[in-house]
């Protein structure tokens, strides 16, 4: 067998490693990325979608914010403006948090209609920069 | 100076637009005068717009709020060291800054380009200014620094807390260093393309150039982790961010270039492949500029979303239709002179690091990518996060490892039995013997230990390298052995060199496969009251909570707790971690309230500690403790390999370049082409 071909054989196994890699690890840890109104369609839609991981996009409800620092318990509702969800997360928030934030909340919806979150990102493009109040 | 910023701006936009018209024109016509002008344009381009960044430091300095960046990022408390750093803290002024850089650097490839590569240079010049104008344009129609607000706040916004550390005055600059300077390789391969002057000449300016973007960006990528892990305080200091990834792209893409160019230049192959990596390297600069800055894709660091990405996309689309039609036509001239002989060669080694290197690359892309490609193809958005990089990229990083081993171990062309045997021996055992030692040692995370074992084995592949010469020295010249090693490094500074870098690397793995045994609690204490943590090598680490003080500082209210830590008892020293609260010259909060972390950098392990708050104001403080193994590894790690690095960088005394008849370069294994000369 030439070399080359010998090479073009080596090059598919890692090409096709990589391609496998991709696939498996977007399967095993991809997550939904909703906002409250889509995750409310899904649920009534398809029951077994609770206790999914996914993570919801949505903004802070202000004036629902509760932070119990004993318990570092932090619970909060969040809203796309139709649909809104309480929150309840155990953990220190980021910096970054405050109640009118826009957030990523990573967890899960449970039956009791919370979501348990795991991680919380407050998401902004206003990190370096002061969003000037309108 | 309120007209001669936006002043400067525009003879800049003048000047870039007639450097790159006379560039192309000049080179295409071989127009001497057209071309001298070109280079000239280069020069006045970098003093306009560095005329433009002085006046928008003076805006700063003398806070004059009426600019709207000045007030938008300064303030009058903000601490002199940083007014510096704002010129590049906004969207506005990063993108003069970026400007700057990148007509410093045209400057620079007109003055230092050897006179072999003149040819390349009107279009190198063409290029440069084509690229600063189109920035320079983004700034006079879509965010330009000397807006003005029409009134005078009594004072600014101020900086935003989180930049307000040292390392975020250094990063930014360096990783736009490296960003900017791909313009450069790039700008060469367009001349090249242009004047259909493909051969080996052109290799060396490019490499070079590469080289140096190479070195920058890796010098800011480390700083930017450093500063992750110091400032933001969540205990890690890479979190596949889009914005990280997007540094992280290019510089994949170089590191496959600076090897795979080897075999250009020693056997005449990968041509196509070379300028492909080229051009693939600066467009995914531009890319990574568009997503930091249009919002398109969530991220933390990103800027506000604004128009601005708009531009930076019909860039993008332009310049990669533009450079990828201009590669299309030419590519009958990148005809590769050899082909690949066996699979046991180094050339074979080296294409499979380039296609590991790419697959990495292609998965961080696609990984970034995925939340849009997927909302797009199935209507749902879904996001991976470290999981997803972690899984795929730990295996192609440890087959990445092992090849950094092969490499440089097998001959090139076709290696021999007894070569291998010479050479694979004692790397083969010390990587083994690694191995042992950690499995007896108690260490069962395959991913680490595959890390550290493969680790040892590339380590032992450069100590025989050095090892060899040396001997060889001392038996030709009979040259002391630490002489020996330092002519080594002075006589073939690019292959030693990197081997150095290749001892960074092999740090820096051996750091990353420490982050799998970290370990954290938090805990709610009492003054007083302490808690414990376990650290991976079996020592206790006991932290106690000795009480809260607060006081105000220049720009800031600071909350600061003291904790004591103790090893298996013994009281090892004292942390401080602190909430601040900045405010403005009035004494009203700015900001949230940010973190700074405590941190105790030793040798085997990090131990960091994070203020999480009081509770009800009571000295009752919450804690984050984490032990973090191996940090200190990455630094050192990345220091090594910027070293190495700049070894193969310094100019003179460089690769010894095989002169004389085409059969000793035969013999050196070089490619050969007979021409009159040769005969």
């Amino acid at each position: 067998m030439k070399a080359g071909t010998k090479f073009a054989m080596g090059a598919v196994l890692i090409v096709g490693a990589v391609g496998y890699l991709m696939a498996s690890g977007i399967k095993q840890t991809g997550q939904y990325f909703l906002t409250p109104s889509e995750l409310a369609q899904r649920v009534s839609a398809d029951p077994s979608f609770y206790d999914l991981g996914m993570k919801v996009g949505a903004r802070v409800v202000p004036g629902t914010v509760e932070k119990e620092i004993a318990t570092q318990t932090l619970r909060f509702h969040v809203t796309d403006g139709t649909v809104s969800y309480p929150v309840v997360f155990k953990g220190l928030p980021p910096d970054t948090f405050t109640d009118s934030v826009e957030v990523v909340v990573e967890g899960r919806l449970q039956r009791d209609g919370v979501i348990h979150a795991t991680n919380v990102l407050a998401k902004c493009g206003s990190r370096y920069e002061v969003v000037p109040k309108a | 100076m309120t007209l001669l910023g936006p002043l400067s701006l525009w003879l800049a936009f003048l000047v870039g637009l007639w450097g790159a018209i006379t560039g192309f024109v000049g080179g295409a016509q071989r127009r001497l005068d057209l071309q001298q002008s070109a280079r000239h344009a280069t020069f006045a381009l970098f003093g306009a717009l560095l005329v433009a960044v002085i006046s928008l430091e003076i805006g700063i300095f003398r806070h004059d709020f009426s600019l709207e960046y000045v007030a938008a990022y300064t303030s009058r408390n903000l601490p002199t060291f940083y007014l510096w750093s704002a010129l590049y803290a906004g969207q506005k002024g990063s993108l003069l800054f970026w400007a700057t850089v990148l007509s410093l650097f045209a400057m620079l490839s007109q003055l230092f380009t050897s006179r072999r590569h003149r040819l390349y240079l009107p279009y190198v010049a063409a290029v440069t200014c084509l690229v600063a104008t189109f920035f320079i344009s983004v700034m006079l129609f879509a965010a330009n620094p000397f807006e003005r607000l029409g009134f005078t706040p009594l004072d600014g916004r101020g900086m935003n807390p989180q930049l307000q550390n040292p390392g975020m005055v250094f990063h930014p600059p360096m990783l736009y260093l490296g960003y900017i300077s791909i313009t450069i390789p790039f700008a060469f391969a367009i001349a090249a393309l242009l004047t259909r002057k493909l051969d080996a000449e052109w290799l060396v300016a490019v490499r070079k150039w590469t080289l140096v973007s190479w070195l920058f960006l890796s010098i800011g990528l480390l700083l930017g982790m450093w500063w992750a892990y110091v400032e933001l305080g969540w205990g890690g200091y890479w979190a596949w961010d889009p914005v990280e990834n997007a540094a992280l792209l290019p510089w994949l893409v170089m590191t496959a270039f600076l090897h795979s160019v080897m075999i250009q230049e020693k056997r005449g192959m990968l041509k196509k492949w070379n300028l492909a990596l080229i051009l693939g390297a600066w467009l995914l600069s531009i890319f990574g500029t568009f997503i930091t800055r249009s919002g398109v894709i969530a991220s933390v660091h990103s800027f506000t979303q604004s128009s601005v990405g708009y531009f930076f996309l019909g860039f993008l689309v332009l310049a990669a239709i533009g450079s990828f039609a201009l590669y299309w036509t030419r590519l009958p001239l990148l005809q590769a002179e050899a082909t690949l002989e066996s699979m046991v060669s180094r050339e074979a080694s080296f294409l499979f690091n380039n296609l590991l290197l790419i697959g990495i690359a292609f998965s961080v892309l696609w990984g970034t990518l995925f939340p849009i490609l997927s909302e797009a193809v199935k209507g749902t958005k879904i996001t991976v996060g470290p999981p997803f990089f972690n899984q795929v990229n730990v295996p192609l990083g440890l087959a990445l490892l092992a090849m950094t081993g092969v490499g440089p171990l097998i001959a090139w062309r076709r290696a021999s039995v007894p070569n291998l045997r010479r050479q694979f021996v004692v790397p083969l055992t010390s990587g083994v013997f690694v191995l042992l030692v950690l499995l007896v040692a108690g260490m069962r995370d395959v991913g680490a230990l595959m890390a550290v074992s493969l680790g040892g084995f590339v380590f032992a592949t450069v100590t025989q390298e050095f090892a060899r010469g040396a001997r060889a020295r001392h038996r030709q010249y009979g040259e002391p052995t630490a002489l020996a090693v330092v002519q080594l490094l002075a006589r073939n500074r690019r292959r030693y060199g990197g081997y150095i870098v290749h001892v960074g690397i092999v740090l820096l793995f051996v750091a990353f496969a420490g982050m799998a045994f970290k370990t954290e609690t938090q805990a709610t204490l009492r003054p007083g009251e302490s808690a414990t943590l376990k650290s991976p090598y079996g020592q206790v680490y006991t932290f106690t909570h000795l009480g809260i003080s607060q006081y105000n500082a220049l720009n800031r209210e600071v909350t600061a707790a003291l904790v004591e830590v103790r090893r298996d008892g013994k009281p090892i020293g004292r942390l401080r971690t602190e909430k601040r609260q900045h405010v403005d010259a009035l004494g009203r909060p700015t900001f949230e309230p940010s973190t700074e972390v405590g941190i105790r950098s030793g040798l085997r392990e990090d131990l960091y500690v994070v203020l999480g708050g009081l509770v009800n104001g009571t000295e009752q403080a919450v804690y984050r403790f984490t032990i973090n193994p191996l940090v200190w590894w990455v630094w050192f790690g990345g220091f090594v390999l910027v070293i190495g690095g700049l070894i193969v960088l310094w100019p003179g005394g460089g690769p010894v370049a095989v002169k004389g008849s085409g059969a000793s370069r035969v013999q050196a294994g070089y490619a050969v082409k007979l021409e009159p000369a040769d005969q």
